[in-house]
């Protein structure tokens, strides 16, 4: 029997799950993330590995904030020079005019907009300017650790962009390394341009996070391959996540979701994840959540990233319960993490939603009993009503139709949603619902994908749609995907207004489980 | 003349989001570069028409192409003062103020980059208060005013100036003329003296738009009363809410046409189908037709009234539908065969909001 090892790093808990070939968890624990979210790391490999004949296991995911918590706070962050193969064109728009003032200040260098870039057809809006590109590394020298490079149409077109690169490498040599926009974001110049950016920034942390966590591996007796998981719910390689980190900024929601639908061995299903201090609702479809259409703002940048459409409300195990003159309400405050000791029923003094379901009975196994007795009937029935009525909209509102789905709870805080809720089949509670998102790492699989504008006049539309798929399922191999098991996971065609000769957008992705 | 700001824009571009009716480009873009042309050339001074002498003269610019272009190629800037300068030359005029032909979607807000780098003001006055797929779609038209001479320019300094005996065979000259020069140009149009925009234009509609966008920013911010006083601005409905069951897209004429069906929350038996011709054009309700062009169909997120563009309508998707009246002013002359259902291929008659 081999094992695979899943670990998921959010901002409160630190979970591991050891699941073997047949996808059963045969370890798993939870613990508080550490300051140094290594430390947490190694604690929980080493609990789960103690349970299992380490020479069984094969490989090891990681899920991880820390990229998305450097850019929020600002901190590890590389100096980037910006360059943008593209002029004439685009010069209405510099790079990193939107971006908020002190980000731009902490990453970015020298900026500069030089001739090159592709047009929508693939031919040249100019010859790349190599001359310039040369004067750009000068300033460059020195100043950065990284350079992010982007061009029109690059996701079609990108030798302008290795181009560019090479000469980087040539000028500078490997000690600075070098983001192409291509191998970054899709369509969406500015945006692709921002990703690429924060790609660039955070190569240092991605060094950190990928070295740190193999030296925990090895710390732990473990010489296995390591991945990790990227916003789509499926892996990078070591190596690939150590050049776009950026790809790994939104996972925790996505591990959490794909590891309760794998777990509830249910493809198609709502998920409500309830925490200490939120819950989120998403919607699963063939097994991936359904992604929302909304620009994704990282750090406050706009980047075209695709992020799991869901809606989150303050409704959490630690949700404080106000019994006022007003009545009873709930939230929005909460005592997140720290119900375990700020709790009545943990002997605290703060009532929350925790204390309200033990009294209810629906959670059980949760400190003293005895000691939330006294809550009043009537708060317990009014806080409880006012959950399932959330839940109720929450789960209708991310319903695509009136067709009925089971809905799945996961969390440490799910114990609050109630056994029927109207409009859903069934409410499935499955076992180590408690560590999805670890779990959802752990089976997490590898995937590749293409964004690009196809004629469908010349070659015919299922031509270029074969073409796509064979690609995407190319980028998948190429990511670890058993060339026997890739299959498509979504074709998204969308035809452009005023472009000559049937012009679509295409994106299609691959994704299989990996090859052993 | 009032003074626009970086700060002005936030509800000039959100009021420019909701009149491009799901259509007219991604006018986020466009605030970017007026904030850019704020910073580099300074701040751009709005006239109404009463504040220019009758004599100057006025020409329209605006961004032509395709929106997916423009996104990956964004304009430079040069394209447009090339197209004005080459339009003034070719008439041999000096073009005394620039003005928006649709107040809606992204060429709300180029005109204002074009003013402050060529120092001339923009005017509160355009001819659809609205985005609508073709040039001739105008109040310009209906009043008789020709779209030429105008001009075409891309960002690599290549530029065309010429004249058409209809304001039909200009819309077909300069698309196919843009599409040599790579979908993403400027066009500069509709010259004509501040006499002629008084009778022709739309007055007014730069300040609509930013109130609208003032309006429905309250409404996002879920300010008290904010839907009523948004519907009391602007005489418009709230004509149906539910989610979307149904999406069929389709590329036929060069037009992304498509059909979207949404079904009541409460009723499952009431469906809405809206008609796509890149903007969101014809909305029927049970068979009969409710709202018509040129009257306006915006698409808002149920949840947090965000304007939905037709590009990134998907399946499932909860949706409440704003019908709003259009601009007094695009119901002139022949308004039906110019702006009205017969001229988007569309065989139904044309129903008032009013009622």
């Amino acid at each position: 029997m081999s094992y695979k090892i899943g670990i998921d790093v959010g901002g409160t808990n630190t979970d591991a799950v050891i699941v073997d070939s047949r996808g059963e968890v045969v370890a798993a624990t939870k613990s508080a993330t550490t300051p140094d979210p290594f430390d947490g790391i190694r604690e929980s490999l080493a609990k789960v590995i103690a349970q299992v004949d380490k020479a069984q296991v094969t490989q090891a995911m990681l899920g991880t904030t820390h990229p998305a918590n450097a850019i929020i706070q600002r901190r590890d962050l590389q100096r980037v020079g910006v360059i943008r193969l593209a002029a004439p064109a685009s010069m209405g728009v510099r790079p990193g005019v939107a971006w908020p003032k002190d980000l731009l200040g902490a990453i970015v260098g020298p900026i500069d907009i030089v001739g090159g870039g592709n047009e929508f057809d693939g031919s040249e809006i100019a010859p790349l300017d190599e001359e310039a590109v040369r004067r750009f590394a000068e300033k460059c020298a020195g100043q950065v650790a990284a350079i992010a490079v982007s061009a029109p149409f690059s996701p079609a077109t990108f030798d302008h962009e290795e181009r560019a690169a090479r000469i980087f490498a040539e000028e500078l040599g490997p000690d600075v390394a070098v983001s192409m926009s291509h191998r970054v974001g899709a369509l969406g110049l500015l945006e692709r341009e921002n990703a690429t950016i924060l790609n660039a920034s955070l190569l240092g942390v991605a060094r950190n996070v990928v070295e740190g966590f193999h030296a925990a591996l090895l710390g732990n007796g473990l010489d296995v391959e390591s991945f990790i998981t990227q916003n789509d719910g499926t892996l990078l390689s070591a190596e690939e996540a150590v050049r776009f980190p950026v790809l790994t900024l939104g996972s925790g929601p996505t591990n959490s979701m794909r590891g309760a639908c794998s777990l509830a061995g249910l493809p198609d299903a709502l998920v409500v994840d309830v925490g200490g201090t939120s819950a989120d609702v998403g919607i699963l479809v063939d097994g991936f959540p359904r992604e929302s259409t909304a620009a994704i703002e990282v750090g406050g940048v706009r980047t075209n990233f695709r992020m799991p459409d869901l809606i989150s409300i303050g409704l959490g195990g630690g949700s404080v319960v106000h019994d006022g003159t007003e009545g009873v309400t709930v939230g929005p405050d909460s005592v997140g993490y720290k119900v375990v000791t700020e709790a009545l029923v943990c002997g605290g003094s703060t009532l929350t939603l925790s204390d309200v379901s033990v009294r209810s009975g629906r959670l059980t196994g949760f400190g003293d009993p005895g000691l939330v007795e006294s809550i009043p009937e009537e708060t317990v029935t009014a806080a409880l009503s006012w959950v399932d009525e959330q839940i109720r909209i929450m789960a209708d509102r991310m319903k695509a139709s009136r067709h009925e789905l089971p809905l799945i709870a996961v969390g440490g805080g799910s114990h609050l949603v109630p056994d029927a809720v109207p409009g859903v089949t069934e409410v499935v509670r499955p076992n180590h619902h408690a560590v999805a998102n670890a779990y959802g790492a752990a089976i997490a699989e590898a995937s590749g994908s293409i964004d690009r504008v196809f004629r469908f006049g010349e070659r015919g539309r299922e031509a270029c749609l074969e073409e796509a798929r064979s690609l995407a399922s190319e980028a998948a191999i190429r990511s670890g995907a058993d060339p026997n098991k890739v299959r498509i996971t979504s074709v998204h065609e969308v035809p452009l207004s005023y472009v000559p000769g049937q012009a679509c957008r295409v994106q299609v992705k691959a994704a299989g489980p990996l090859a052993s | 003349m009032r003074r626009i700001a970086s700060e002005d824009l936030d509800h000039l571009t959100l009021g420019a989001t909701l009149l491009g009716t799901g259509g007219g480009g991604d006018p986020f873009i466009a605030k970017l570069m007026v904030e850019q042309a704020i910073e580099d050339f300074g701040p751009i001074d709005v006239a109404t028409l009463d504040e220019l002498d009758d004599d100057a003269l006025v020409a329209t610019v605006a961004v032509l192409g395709a929106p997916t272009v423009i996104i990956e190629k964004i304009p430079s800037g040069s394209e447009f003062t090339d197209a004005v300068r080459a339009l003034s030359s070719y008439m041999g005029r000096k073009i005394q103020a620039i003005m928006p032909v649709e107040v809606g979607g992204m060429n709300t807000l180029i005109p204002l980059a074009v003013a402050t780098e060529l120092g001339v003001p923009c005017l509160d006055a355009d001819g659809m208060r609205r985005a609508f797929p073709q040039i001739e779609m105008t109040s310009f038209t209906l009043a008789g005013l020709s779209s030429s001479p105008m001009s075409l320019a891309d960002e690599k300094g290549n530029k065309i100036a010429f004249e058409t005996v209809s304001n039909q065979m200009g819309e077909r000259l300069v698309r196919g003329s843009a599409m040599m020069l790579g979908l993403a140009n400027a066009v500069s149009l509709y010259p004509m003296t501040v006499a002629q925009a008084k009778d022709a234009a739309v007055w007014g509609s730069m300040r609509y738009c930013s109130e609208l966008g003032g309006h429905l920013r309250a409404v996002q911010r879920q300010e008290p009363d904010a839907w009523d006083r948004l519907l009391a601005f602007t005489g418009g409905r709230i004509a149906f809410e539910g989610k979307i069951i149904d999406l069929d897209r389709r590329t036929t004429t060069g037009f992304a046409r498509g059909t979207v069906t949404i079904e009541d929350f409460a009723d499952p038996t009431r469906t809405m189908r809206i008609e796509i011709q890149n903007e969101l054009l014809l909305a029927i309700e049970d068979g009969r037709p409710v709202v018509t062009p040129p009257d306006l169909i915006c698409m808002l997120d149920h949840e947090t009234a965000e304007p939905i563009t037709t590009e990134t309508l998907a399946y499932g998707q909860r949706v409440r539908i704003l019908a709003l009246p259009c601009a007094p002013e695009l119901k002139r002359g022949d308004w039906l065969d110019v702006v009205g259902p017969s001229a988007f291929g569309y065989d139904v008659d044309y129903v008032s909001l009013e009622g």
